[in-house]
């Protein structure tokens, strides 16, 4: 498959990217987080990215979605990282959809997609319990309690977590923290009894939280897929969202290069504009070129998702590493190309370097998927 | 698309029924790639009969016009050779300068006559062609080239130095850059000429580098006639030519296949020659080394696909061969030395047969160039500033 844009993506790309600018720009999260906003993203916003239609780009035409696919919701999340909007947008249209997608039953699909597709059900994944990615390590526990279940333990850094309406929790329901078996998913109402929400705004400016499950009764219908058999269904949640944070990444990387160029041909100093020192080009045309290889990374993964290949597995890590990279040069050298300004509040450059981070860290930073990709390949 | 489908049937048909066996194996020494030319020593029957059946049809060069002796497929046809080709590993049945450099250069810029002369003999891999290109004092500043060209009414003379000419010991005609207007400011004066190498004048020296032996030559040019229906476009026009050719040089040197030695994939080698232990290699630092590298060569890999597929859609950006020459170069260089880690002591012996008599020494080494050939590293980041970035204007 040729490693393009076909005309309906372009068309979704270039829409995404003028919403995008022209009313979530990067002023919008500025404001959000200097009136320490509550919610912390615009709800008016949401529900103009929900009538745009991109609350259903991944989920069925059968429950009521565009079914657009990966790629095109990969050219809103690239635009995404150009403005760093915060919305609901992954937590609940990328990995909510997914999850529901992959492990739930018909049941499930046909009264939890339609609602997410009206923007009326927002989700949050809470998968990890530490401050690096560890998808099998789940000391929260599942417990059978006569005809359903009950839920104890703490997860931490959930995206979304202090705002949405539905968890979707990891949780052991057999076997010790670090098994790869025994592992379930369940949706829990974030305000159920027993669950306790502490709000963590992140470096960001985005949100995330630590919630505590005391003893929460869960329904038997609460399961989502198997009982002990969620491993691989995390896997695949989580490769998902990890090519979707790499086209993030992406676009946030590209924004921070050509705001840098810019400013590499406006700034003088010693009466010449500072572009034109060699030792500044070779930075810039190097960054320029890493962000090259890290496209056409970004674009297969998003192919091979919708393509259902075995090889999502070994791209997404590749995709995600590399991302990470990336984004972590793009941001160091904006900020230092740009000089003092650049450490300056007042530029947006700062946001991009923090929001580089965290959507690095979230799933795996390089390291992780460097050390994934090894053993994917045998060694 | 019916007609594309047949196509590949037919292809596939045709290849099966026509490519030898033999050319169906990995390249492994020079030789086994048929460079062509009045010198060249074919190393089998099969090779031989590869090229004549593959230059009948033209698909030594697939997408060249039919009428110069091309193929004259499309660009979808093209691809779907090239497919076919690679799914039953056929070789390529013709490698040289003329087909990727002088011939898409005549068929872009030169006269009816001189398409007529040299395009078919490039098919048909009759003529081995060198390129006069660099000279002693004019390496990264290539427009300053002082070899000189004098109008002398029915003919030129040219007088002067070059220096990395490929294979110019063995190459049967050169396609020379040459200075024809002096007083002009640098990049205005400069002319792209062909001439026969066993021209009187003509003497070529060998260079030995730091791997060894090389193909790489010293050509010596004094008082050189050359025709002057051998001129290619327009007088002192010849710098337009020579970054049309250099954009193809580039996509050529990035794209350079690996090294003979340590081919296969490097963690493959990894494990052979350092081992697992709990399913991981057994050197964690060198794990991650590893990984980063397989990460961005399939990066580079894909790039290049993506940039050629956007040509074909009509959508990418200019100067793509520089950060393509750029990347590729370089990562190269890191695959040569993570093989010189991964096997040691062993990676640098010298002699002696055990050690392949250095093979992989001298590769490592060799790719050393490939960051300084076709211009340099610093050159394509410059390119890359300037055309696509747009910096340093004033």
């Amino acid at each position: 498959m040729a490693l393009v844009l076909n005309e309906e993506q372009r068309m979704l790309k270039d829409a995404a990217r003028d919403f995008l600018s022209e009313h979530a720009p990067v002023s919008q999260l500025r404001q959000l987080r200097d009136s320490r906003d509550a919610l912390g993203y615009s709800r008016a916003t949401w529900q103009q990215m929900v009538d745009l239609g991109w609350s259903g780009i991944l989920v069925p035409e059968a429950q009521g979605g565009l079914d657009f696919g990966h790629v095109g919701m990969g050219q809103i999340m690239e635009q995404n990282g150009r403005t760093l909007t915060a919305s609901p947008l992954f937590a609940t249209a990328v990995m909510g959809v997914s999850a529901i997608v992959q492990a739930g039953s018909l049941a499930q699909r046909n009264a939890l997609l339609p609602a997410i597709v009206a923007g009326e059900l927002q989700l949050a994944p809470a998968l990890d319990e530490g401050p690096h990615h560890a998808p099998c390590r789940v000391r929260t526990r599942l417990e059978a309690r006569g005809d359903g279940f009950v839920l104890n333990g703490e997860k931490q850094f959930v995206p979304d977590g202090h705002s949405a309406d539905q968890l979707i929790v990891s949780a052991r329901s057999a076997g010790a923290d670090a098994d790869r078996d025994g592992i379930s998913l369940v949706l829990v109402e974030r305000t159920a009894p027993g669950v306790t929400v502490e709000r963590v705004v992140m470096a960001d400016s985005r949100n995330s939280a630590m919630i505590r499950f005391d003893s929460v009764a869960l329904p038997r219908a609460a399961l989502l897929g198997e009982p002990g058999a969620a491993s691989a269904v995390i896997e695949r949640l989580t490769e998902i969202g990890n090519a979707h944070l790499a086209a993030e990444l992406l676009g946030l990387s590209m924004e921070a290069c050509e705001q840098t160029v810019a400013y590499l041909n406006t700034r003088k100093q010693f009466g010449v504009l500072i572009g034109s020192y060699q030792g500044l080009q070779h930075r810039a045309a190097h960054l320029f070129s890493e962000i090259e290889l890290l496209k056409s990374l970004v674009i297969k993964t998003l192919q091979a998702l919708d393509a259902g290949s075995a090889e999502v597995a070994v791209l997404a890590s590749l995709a995600k590493a590399k991302a990470g990279e990336v984004a972590t040069l793009a941001t160091n050298e904006a900020v230092q190309l740009h000089g003092g300004v650049g450490m300056t509040d007042e530029l947006d450059i700062g946001f991009f370097m923090k929001r580089a981070r965290v959507a690095e860290h979230l799933y795996g930073d390089h390291r992780y998927h460097l050390r994934r990709f090894a053993a994917l390949s045998g060694y | 698309m019916p007609d594309l489908e047949q196509f590949r049937r037919e292809t596939r048909a045709w290849l099966e029924a026509n490519c030898p066996l033999s050319q169906r194996e990995m390249v492994v020494e020079f030789e086994d790639r048929c460079w062509g030319g009045t010198k060249w020593k074919f190393v089998s029957d099969d090779q031989k009969r590869w090229l004549e059946v593959m230059a009948a049809r033209g698909w030594t060069a697939p997408d060249w016009p039919a009428e110069y002796g091309g193929g004259g497929l499309n660009k979808e046809e093209t691809k779907i050779l090239r497919e076919e080709m690679n799914r039953i590993n056929a070789r390529l049945p013709l490698f040289s300068m003329g087909l990727s450099m002088i011939g898409p250069a005549l068929l872009k810029y030169g006269s009816e006559a001189l398409k007529r002369q040299h395009i078919r003999n490039i098919v048909e891999g009759r003529i081995w062609w060198c390129q006069g290109y660099s000279e002693p004092n004019f390496g990264s500043d290539l427009a300053g080239l002082q070899t000189r060209c004098e109008d002398k009414g029915d003919h030129f003379i040219v007088n002067g130095q070059k220096v990395w000419t490929s294979y110019a010991d063995r190459a049967d005609w050169m396609f020379c850059l040459v200075r024809t207007d002096p007083a002009a400011v640098k990049h205005a004066g400069i002319s792209l000429v062909l001439f026969d190498m066993n021209t009187p004048g003509v003497t070529t020296r060998p260079i030995r580098l730091i791997s060894g032996k090389s193909p790489f030559c010293e050509t010596f040019l004094d008082d050189v006639r050359v025709e002057k229906d051998q001129l290619v476009g327009t007088l002192n026009k010849g710098w337009e030519l020579a970054t049309y050719l250099l954009t193809h040089e580039r996509e050529m040197i990035g794209s350079i296949g690996q090294g003979n030695a340590g081919a296969g994939n490097l963690h493959d080698h990894a494990v052979e020659q350092i081992g697992l232990a709990g399913g991981e290699l057994a050197d964690s630092a060198m794990r991650t080394d590893i990984a980063r590298w397989e990460m961005d060569n399939r990066a580079f890999e894909l790039t290049a696909e993506r940039i050629t597929d956007e040509a074909t859609a009509g959508q990418g950006v200019g100067a793509a061969s520089s950060m393509l020459k750029y990347t590729g170069t370089e990562i190269n260089k890191r695959r040569h030395e993570l093989l010189v880690s991964i096997h040691g002591q062993r990676a640098l012996a010298w002699e002696g047969d055990a050690y392949d008599h250095g093979l992989m020494a001298t590769q490592w080494l060799r790719t050393k160039g490939n960051s300084i050939e076709g211009g340099t590293s610093e050159i394509q980041l410059n390119i890359i500033a300037k055309r696509i970035l747009g910096l340093g204007k004033e």
